[in-house]
């Protein structure tokens, strides 16, 4: 650091290069997830009923399972990228951000994975009572 | 890293006169923010106890039935219309359209008309079919 002129020392704070990219995926992932929360919404609003049986039915069927796994995908991505810019306007300990990112990242993965898993577990047949 | 107290900050909330558009932007944080913390959580949870089984998912209803868990479904409904129609309003004025100040005035004030809207029609059919 020491031995930067104070010109690269604000080019380097400037564009970090990843926000065009962050910013772009963040638009993205909205216009799919806008797509495939109005189906959701349609869905549910279609089915007879929630309850159990309905709606584990409702998504064995590939062409429900694959557009909620589809939903699960690009609202995760959409939330973490969202939350990551919450975060750093926020948070500016550095050990604090640094701690709040990685927290972040564990729990969308977690929760994405586990409803993703459910979807599939769903989708390809059994449930834990009757097989 | 350490802010260097003599760079100027950006001007923040207290320097700007209040509006609609300042009301439907914070809002769009705000209800980002509930629909990635306690939204993504109750799909998680509806999803989860689906594929666990029948006991599971009645766990998870009479919750979600609940007077707090309507009150819940209810707030996460309205969330996700006012954080989507105010999502489509920034896509819209990321294409550079919709500044003009009249203009931006109104669809801000739509965004907050039509979340309302939407969450009754919503709530209106859900509980009027079923
Ligand atoms: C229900 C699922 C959704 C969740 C959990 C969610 C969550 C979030 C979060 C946490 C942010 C960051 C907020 C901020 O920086 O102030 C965000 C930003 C954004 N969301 Fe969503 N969102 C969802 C659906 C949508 C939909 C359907 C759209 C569609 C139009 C949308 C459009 C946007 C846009 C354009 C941004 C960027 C705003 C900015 O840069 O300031 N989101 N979202």
């Amino acid at each position: 650091m020491r031995m930067e002129t104070p010109l690269s020392r604000v080019r380097g704070l400037g564009s970090a290069r990843s926000g065009a990219h962050h910013w772009w995926l963040e638009r993205l992932t909205s216009i799919a997830a806008f797509v495939l929360f109005v189906w959701l919404i349609a869905s549910i609003l279609r089915l007879p009923s929630l309850d159990y049986g309905t709606v584990t039915a409702w998504l064995r069927d590939p062409i429900a399972a694959v557009p909620m796994l589809l939903l699960i995908v690009t609202t995760f991505w959409h939330l973490k990228l969202g939350m990551q810019v919450v975060i750093e306007d926020y948070v500016h300990e550095e050990g604090m951000k640094l701690f709040s990112i990685v927290l972040l990242n564990f729990f969308t993965i977690a929760g994405a994975a586990l409803a993703f898993f459910s979807v599939l577990k769903i989708a390809f047949g059994g449930d834990a009572s009757n097989g | 890293m350490h802010r260097n107290p003599s760079r100027p900050l950006s001007p923040h909330l207290t320097i700007w006169r209040w509006g609609p558009h300042m009301l439907v932007s914070i809002l769009h944080r705000v209800t980002g923010s509930g629909l990635a913390t306690i939204g993504a959580a109750a799909l998680v949870w509806w999803l989860a106890a689906a594929a666990s089984g029948p006991e599971a998912y009645g766990t998870f209803v009479s919750w979600a039935t609940s007077w707090i868990g309507i009150v819940i479904g209810v707030g996460l409904s309205w969330a996700f219309f006012q954080h989507t129609l105010s999502g489509i309003r920034h896509l819209v004025m990321d294409i550079g359209a919709g500044f003009e100040l009249s203009t931006n005035k109104f669809w801000a004030n739509m965004t907050l008309v039509g979340s309302a809207l939407l969450t009754a029609l919503f709530w209106f059919v859900v509980l009027g079919v079923k």
